[in-house]
This record gives structure tokens, sequence and C-alpha cells, in this order.
């Protein structure tokens, strides 16, 4: 049982007029073997938070914390908070020429695990995982998400939390861009990685869709840089039925 | 990282008005006249990048009759024999386009002449090694090329030398030729090298450059085309340390229609005044109707005190070409591709050595020959061990 606690968590980035705070206070609670949905407007800061937790450079915790299993990750680096196990699959993610799928997973699996996979063993669940993700065993000999579309490259984030498989998976909008068929494949995959019954996820989403397939367990309003409402799966038919402007203009 | 793109379809009403003959403003008329190319004062174009008192008085043209030890395993179709001078430039290609070219032919006493004739089982491999920086080394070598001929070169420059040579291609109608040039030289020499590559008709050609060591190396890689649909690639990679000065010049010269060329060429830096240079250079003549081509160059600066120069150029007088463009970069690490590797649980040192890797990577894996793609990855893996194997000492 592990447990990913975010307390009054303020972030800020630097702009050209100064420090903007994004971030206004967050507090949310995610326990092993649950899935939180987090729903809210463009710029509402959805992905300021995902990116936080992740440790991207770019953003300033200026107050709170963020504890996996009672360790503040926030003093950790990037790698470090991944190798205690948190995962975020991107929305963006970079292409890094040269550098091969295959070099790159079994790199960031040995950094994860301590050790180097099984060559013959591990061969397999790449090729296994890449599959599951309808992408093209060729895909290992490609350079990281170089030349990929956009489902491909989110196919392969989902991939990644497969063979990783950390303790918390947060996604940054792994649903937008994608086909039906896409969006289906991955969220097997991530419905796959949660029945493992001891992992959690913080899904962000712009959109109800992928909800129709990924069951949560909470479902969370974000608004203005802090969660305006939480609730079950009914409040996700709310916002499907009447859209963001309730809670944005309790907000101004 | 700042990146420039030009794209352009070039001045029509210019390329009207152009007489039959365009010269380039960027470079002298080739000659073999020593007179033609005066002694430099650093102020011109094609000089104006490199440290000429560090050329230990080759611009003097001292006669010399000292040579670098030539090393050759040749598979059939492949021969080396020596011939005068005269010979050389009845071949017909490129002539030297600055006076340590000239220099070069003048004071070699004739040329080595390397022919291949056929399709090569194997790669011909050439090991030029000097033993001394004191003396002088004048070189003067051609490479004939039937036409329809394939095959792979290899020159390797190892050891200590004060060597100015120029290396004149010329590559038969059909041919599919590979050069790879590897500069691996000590610190200590001093190198200054013109490549003239003449394509034939519907000949391809790619040319390699891999330059690791040495204090100075400047290569000059000059192309024209024989007649249409020739293409090139000129593909590169460079190491600066600390001191050295690495110059890489290409003029690529779209001499008839429908040719092709691509060149891309990455460097990276690293320690005080380690400097490198990118001039690339590509003129497009009226008669070059049709042609594409296509220039990039990017640099990995990865610490504090070193220096790169990027100039892409393109001289258009014909309006219709299919493509024409470039492209350079010089910076630090991104930030995003190792935040994207560290999120996956890669330490810093570890993101930072896959990145150049996969920097270099990118040309080294179009090589095709593999001990020499596994020794340009472990002469790079050295490079890096004196800077990222060390995160304190890098500052990007």
């Amino acid at each position: 049982m592990s447990t990913l606690e975010i307390k009054n968590l303020h972030v800020s980035v630097d702009t050209e007029d100064g420090a903007k705070e994004i971030l206004r206070g967050v507090d949310l609670t995610i326990n092993s073997g649950e899935v939180h949905a987090i729903m809210g407007p463009n710029g509402s800061g959805k992905s300021t938070l995902a990116y936080s937790i992740a440790g991207h450079p770019k953003y300033q915790i200026t107050d709170g914390e963020v504890l996996l299993d009672g360790q503040n990750i926030l003093e950790l680096s990037v790698d470090e908070r991944a190798r205690a196990g948190l995962f975020l699959a991107m929305q963006y993610p970079v292409e890094i020429p040269g550098v091969s799928v295959a070099n790159f997973l079994r790199t960031a699996k040995t950094a994860i695990d301590g050790e180097a996979p099984k060559l013959r063993t591990w061969v397999k669940d790449v090729n296994a995982a890449l599959e599951r993700m309808t992408l093209d065993p060729s895909f290992s000999s490609r350079s990281v998400n170089e030349g990929f579309s956009g489902g491909e490259k989110k196919r392969h984030e989902i991939a990644q939390l497969e063979l990783l498989n950390p303790k918390f998976a947060v996604l940054d909008e792994t649903d937008s861009g994608l086909d039906i068929d896409a969006l289906r494949v991955v969220s097997d995959g991530v419905n796959r990685y949660s029945a493992q019954g001891d992992r959690g996820v913080l899904l962000i989403t712009h959109y109800t869709r992928i909800l129709n397939y990924i069951e949560p367990d909470y479902v969370h309003v974000f608004v203005a840089g802090r969660l305006a409402e939480t609730g079950g799966r009914e409040l996700a038919e709310l916002l499907e039925a009447e859209g963001y402007d309730k809670f944005t203009k309790a907000a101004v | 990282m700042t990146t420039a793109t030009v794209e352009g379809t070039g001045n029509q009403m210019a390329a009207a008005l152009e007489l039959d003959h365009v010269q380039s403003h960027l470079h002298p008329e080739p000659s073999y006249d020593v007179a033609d190319h005066p002694k430099p004062t650093g102020l011109e174009e094609i000089w104006r990048f490199t440290p000429l008192k560090r050329l230990r008085g080759l611009l003097d043209g001292e006669p010399s009759d000292a040579c670098l030890e030539w090393k050759d395993e040749l598979p059939a179709g492949a021969t080396l024999t020596t011939i005068t001078t005269d010979e050389a430039k009845a071949i017909g290609g490129i002539a030297p386009l600055d006076r340590l070219s000239a220099l070069a032919v003048e004071n070699s006493g004739g040329a080595t002449l390397l022919t291949i004739d056929g399709e090569l089982d194997s790669p011909a491999r050439i090991v030029l090694s000097g033993s001394s920086t004191e003396q002088t080394v004048w070189g003067h070598v051609v490479v004939k090329v039937a036409p329809f001929s394939k095959a792979t070169i290899t020159f390797d420059h190892v050891g200590s030398a004060t060597y100015a040579s120029t290396v004149t291609y010329v590559v038969g109608d059909g041919a599919q030729l590979d050069v790879v040039n590897l500069a691996d030289w000590n610190d200590d020499t001093v190198h200054a090298v013109q490549n003239g590559i003449s394509v034939g008709r519907d000949a391809a050609v790619r040319f390699f450059e891999f330059t690791l060591g040495g204090d100075l190396v400047r290569s000059s890689t000059n192309v024209d085309y024989r007649g249409p649909g020739g293409s090139v690639d000129l593909l590169g990679i460079y190491f600066a340390d600390a001191g050295q000065h690495l110059e890489h010049r290409q003029f690529v010269d779209h001499t008839a229609p429908r040719t092709r060329s691509n060149v891309e060429y990455k460097g990276a830096l690293q320690g005080q005044d380690a400097h490198t240079v990118w001039i690339g250079n590509v003129l497009i003549r009226k008669i070059a109707e049709g042609i594409d081509t296509f220039e990039q160059n990017d640099n990995l600066v990865l610490t504090d005190g070193a220096r790169a120069d990027s100039v892409p150029n393109l001289e258009i007088e014909t309006g219709d070409i299919a493509g024409a463009g470039h492209a350079s970069t010089t910076g630090r690490f991104d930030d995003e591709h190792l935040f994207y590797l560290q999120s996956r649980g890669i330490d810093p040192t570890e993101a930072k050595r896959l990145v150049v890797h996969g920097f270099f990577n990118d040309i080294i894996r179009r090589i095709g020959v593999e001990d020499l793609q596994e020794r340009l990855m472990s002469a790079i893996e050295d490079e890096l061990a004196t800077v990222v194997g060390n995160p304190a000492a890098v500052t990007a």
C-alpha cells in the first residue's frame, strides 16, 4: 500500500512580467489501487501539476509538499523521483535523435531496478509491450519518438508505463489527439496497469471521452490552479452536460 | 538553442540578368598556379577564421621531401600508382581554391593515384601516419573512379605531422562512392587539406569526415557536377577539446541541372579555447535548374570557454530549383531531452551521455563499415569521459 499526498502545493513560473502563480494550493491524496481523474479547462494548471510532481525545472515550488509514502519528493531530483516510483506520461514527448528506443528502454529499466534486466526475457517483454500498444517491433530500433505520429508517441508512453511499472502514474492528457482505436489501446494499457491493484493513477484530461474506457474512482474539477470540486463518475457526466462554466465563474 | 532556417527560390530577376559565367562571391577562381593565390593576410573570406600563425609556416611554401607513411589494404579493382603532377592535373579534377592546396600540388613532386574500377568486395583502406611535426609534408592524391564502379574508401590519419594536401576525386558516370576520412591525429598535428570532388552524371558520392585530433585542422571540401543527376552527401563529425582549432568548409558548386547535395555536420566542443568553424557554401548556377540542396550544422557546447562558428551561405542564380535550405544550431544540452530521460529514472550523467551518443550516432550509423563505426563510437566515448563522465565539470 502506497500513498501519494499533495499538500498545499503552490507553483510559479517565470514570465516576462515576473513570477506568475499557476498552482494556488492543491491538496490531493491518491492511494494505490485508486484512479483519480482531474478535469479542467485549458490554462487551469493541470499540466503544471503533472510537471511539478515530476520535477520539471521550469516550475518553481513556492509552498507545499508532495509526499510519496511519507517522503517529500520535491527534495529529490527528477531521476530520483522516477526511481522512487513515479512516472509521468507526457502530453508532448520529445524526440531524441540517435537514441534508439531499445537502448533508451534498457537504460531506463536498469536505472529504475538498479540492475540490468535479463537480456532474454527483456527483449520479449519489450516486444510484447510494443505489440500490446500496436507498435511494430521495428520501433525498438528507431530513435526515441523521432518521426512518431502523435498517437504513436502516446502509445510509446504507455508501453513505457507497462515496462517500468511505477507505483504511481501521472498521465498528462494522454488521450488528446487520439482516434478512437488508439484511445482504446491506450486505455487498455492503463487498465492493465491499474488492475494490478497496488498502483495509483492520476489521469489528467480535458475531455470526458477517455472515462468511457477508464473507470475513475474519483473525479476532480480543476479550475484556476486548485481543485474546485471532487466527486465520482457523476461529476464527469455533469461536466459533459454543462461544461466548466459553473466552476470557472465561481472561481473568479 | 537557436535555429535559423532559410528556404529560397532565388531571385529570378537577378538570374535573368546574369551572364553565363557566374562566379561565387565567396571563393576565388580555382587555379594550379601558386601566384594566383597570394599569401593571405587573414582578412580574406576564405581565411578569416583560420589562425594563420598556427599553420607553422606552411603558407611560405618551403619545399620538402618528407612523406607520411602509407599503409594500404586494397581489394581487387583498387590500385595505387605514382604519376607526375602534369598527369594528375590532366585527369581534370577541381583545381586548388586556396594557396595551401596549390602549394601542396606544386611541392609534392608528383601524385599518388588510386584507381577504382568495378564493384569492390570490401573497403579500400589506406592509413597515413606521421612521425613528427618538425618537417613539412606536402601531399597530392588523385582518386579516379571508373563509370558504374561501386566502392568504399577509408583514409585513416594518425600520428604527428605538419601536412598540407590536395585530394582530388573524379567520379565517373553512374558510380557510387563512399569515402570515410578519419582524422585521429595526435594533438600536435597541423593539417590543411582541400578535397575536390567531381561528380559524374547520375553518380552518387557520400563523403564522411570525422575529425577528432590535431592542434589545427582545416578541411575544405569542394564539389562540382560533371553532368545532371549527380548526388552528394557530405557528412561530418568533429569533437574539439581545449585549444584545438577544427575547421570544416564546404563549397558545393551546382554546375549541372537536377543535381542534389546534402550537407550535415555535427560537432561537440569542450574545454578552454576549443574552437570549431563550419562554413557551408552552396552556389546554384543559372544552368543548375531543378536542383535540391540542404545544409545543416549542429554544435553542442559542453563547457564554458569553447567557441563554435557556423556560417551557411547560399548563392542562388536560378529561379527554378526543387529545394534550397540551410539550418544551423549551436547550444548546450536541450533541457527537454534531459528532463525526458531523467523522468525515466536515468541519472543526469547517463542522460547526457545518451544524448551526445545519439547526436553523433545519427551520422555514424550511416557509414556502414562496422569496425570503423565501433572505433568512432569508442573514440567519442573516450572524449566524453573527460567531461561528461565528470558531472562537476559540466556547466550545462
